[in-house]
């Protein structure tokens, strides 16, 4: 049994440091999975069916108990800390209905390819995630992960993956990605990570700095030390760098940091304030908000550096931020030409430009889905509040009604939202996030007050 | 106090429109001289003429001025403090001053950036076309991102809307 399983991960598993997980072509859809519903102009699954799944998620096996720098008590205690954080996944986004390993039988190292599916039908299981952790002989990790549907006695898919002992939560977060699609249809987004603005302090005195962390809060970062004050951070699309705004030397200036060396760059070298960077879908380029004697328009420049940077808007109004579409054909952007905050449209060139918010208030900071089909911004009518509409300008939608929502930012799978809310009085700024149909609005965990936030892609 | 924005408004060729805007409630009284005192008296212990600390006292309040919503148009009332400004900058010719803009909360983050250096830039234009050099002023907005006044109302963001002068030493 245990030769036979060793096979099988041989040829699950590459040599690559984090290897690509080697999934199947997604299978058809199971039976009785909702049609996709078309009566709204905002696509919404109805989820009602596969978010009543009962999953089972039992520690994860080992195949001999093993020192290793990632749990101080070894092989096995990771693996009750993998089933954890997959379990934590997914009930605190509110998918399925999960079972944690803390309340389930610990399947042995032998079960986890043939599991004792009579038992889980007595537990109600529907579906189950199993899994193994081997520690290899370089230090390297290897983590399995099985999904299966229990009434059936079927496996419906697996994954493996390869880590370095300090990434075992990515294999965590792998193997939720993969249950998640799986079982919902949906592209993954757990393995992904968010950078964002920590706040301390009173009103009139906050401290800001750069910092990052995992999509579930772990392996929290602080980047800056809070000196000069940090706004608006965006993960480049590859997670290498991080473009920012700080107030350093009296100027409030975009900054590239590369998180490898730690080394900053300046985005241009005018000492005009720079400020609301965002990057291309692709990495390639950036673009940036600048004033010039009070004006500010929007600018393109590459994002290696040394180009010269392309002026996209000459409107006498302020035009600021941007959004690039996911094929890098177009830009939406927030622009007051019109007298207040409306929100625009233009090729990735800067022709055509042309408004689409027509709904009275005012619209800012939109941010284009990562699925092309919905944008994410602020609505001002007194209150800020979170909403979605259509590229086109259609489909106005609420996703919060509070004092103060904004800064959308996506999940990688554009079926999240994430902004910050401010408090009346205190101005204490906290990161929230809310499905797409609206519902499971929640805080996220973080050491100290948070604001900016801004959600990079699912790691490879 | 109108008798004097009102003086000032007429006096002014650069006054662009009637004080249509209330004073934040808790703006400090106006001073009743408005020249600056070429003397500030021998050898007391205040402070040194052309500093920062100096021009506020001088000022009196005046190092400010205030903005309606969404809003970077120079009134009479700001005509008045920034006319007081630019005979203090005009005397003390060594100095130089930077422009600070703000906003309130009320706004998204990045846009109150851009408004922000919109006022600092009105305030700036404005002491440049009463003779200061442009070269000793320099502009910067912090947005919504430092506050004065730390209430969540009306109140509180009137004395948000602002743009202040620093005399840097």
């Amino acid at each position: 049994m245990t030769l036979r399983l060793a096979t099988t991960l041989a040829l699950l598993i590459t040599a690559a440091p984090v290897a690509a997980q080697q999934v199947q072509p997604p299978p058809a859809a199971p039976a009785g999975a909702p049609a996709q519903d078309e009566g709204l102009s905002v696509t919404v699954t109805d989820e009602s069916a596969w978010q009543d799944l009962q999953v089972a998620i039992p520690a994860f096996a080992t195949d001999r108990e093993a020192p290793t720098p990632a749990n101080s008590q070894g092989t096995t205690a990771l693996g009750l800390e993998l089933a954890r954080v997959i379990y934590n996944d997914l009930r605190n986004n509110a998918l399925f209905r999960p079972t944690g390993p803390d309340s389930l039988p610990k399947p042995g190292y032998a079960e986890i390819t043939a599991p004792a599916f009579g038992a889980w039908r007595g537990r109600s299981a529907e579906d189950l995630v199993q899994g193994y952790v081997r520690a290899g002989a370089d230090g390297r990790l290897t983590v399995g992960c099985y999904l299966y549907d229990v009434a059936l006695g079927e496996e419906l898919t697996r994954g493996g993956w390869v880590v370095q002992p300090s990434d075992w939560r990515r294999a965590a977060h792998k193997c939720a990605d993969l249950v998640y699609s799986r079982l919902s249809g949906e592209s993954p987004f757990f393995d992904s990570k968010i950078a964002y603005i920590a706040e301390t302090g009173p009103k009139n005195h906050r401290v800001k700095r750069l910092a990052i962390m995992d999509s579930d809060g772990a392996n929290h970062r602080f980047i800056t030390n809070g000196q000069a004050t940090a706004l608006t951070p965006r993960y480049s699309p590859d997670y290498s760098k991080i473009a920012y705004v700080s107030f350093l030397n009296g100027y409030s200036r975009i900054y590239v940091y590369d998180i490898g060396s730690g080394r900053q760059t300046l985005i241009t070298q005018s000492t005009n304030p720079t400020f609301a960077p965002r990057w291309s879908p692709n990495g390639r380029t950036i673009l940036y908000s600048m004033a010039t004697g009070g004006n500010t328009d929007i600018y393109s420049v590459s994002a290696s550096g040394g180009g010269t940077p392309r002026r996209l808007t000459d409107s006498p109004g302020i035009d600021v931020g941007g959004s690039v579409s996911p094929d890098g054909s177009k830009v939406v952007f927030e622009s007051d030409r019109s007298g207040n905050q409306q929100i625009y449209v233009m090729n990735a060139d800067g022709s055509n430009q042309r408004r689409i918010s027509f709904f009275g208030g005012r619209a800012a900071t939109p941010e284009w889905s990562p699925r092309g089909d919905l944008i994410a911004f602020t609505h001002i009518v007194g209150d800020l509040r979170v909403a979605v509409m259509t590229p086109s300008g259609g489909g106005l939608r609420y996703l919060t009604n509070d004092w103060q929502d904004e800064a959308p930012t996506w999940s990688p799978n554009g079926r999240i939202v994430q902004f910050f809310r401010t408090a009346r009085g205190s101005g204490q700024a906290s990161i929230w996030q809310v499905d797409l149909t609206g519902k499971n609005l929640r805080r996220l965990p973080t050491p100290v007050g948070a604001s900016d936030p801004a959600w990079g892609p699912v790691l490879p | 106090m109108n008798r004097l924005a009102i003086t000032l408004a007429a006096a002014s060729a650069l006054a662009l429109t009637a004080c249509a805007k209330k004073p934040p409630a808790q703006l400090p009284p106006a001073p009743q001289d408005t020249s600056v005192p070429t003397d500030t008296g021998p050898s007391t212990s205040g402070p040194t003429p052309g500093s920062e600390e100096h021009f506020k006292s001088v000022m009196n309040g005046r190092d400010v001025i205030y903005f309606d919503t969404d809003k970077y148009d120079i009134d009479s009332e700001d005509a008045a403090a920034l006319r007081q400004q630019a005979q203090y900058l005009l005397q003390y010719a060594q100095i130089r001053a930077t422009i600070e803009g703000h906003c309130d909360e009320r706004g998204t983050r990045e846009y109150n950036i851009a408004l922000g250096e919109r006022r600092a830039n009105a305030a700036k234009n404005y002491l440049v076309s009463l003779g200061v050099p442009a070269a000793r002023l320099t502009t910067i907005s912090y947005g919504k991102e430092r506050p004065v006044a730390l209430g969540s109302d009306e109140a509180a963001w009137a004395q948000n809307r602002r743009a202040v002068t620093v005399v840097l030493q």
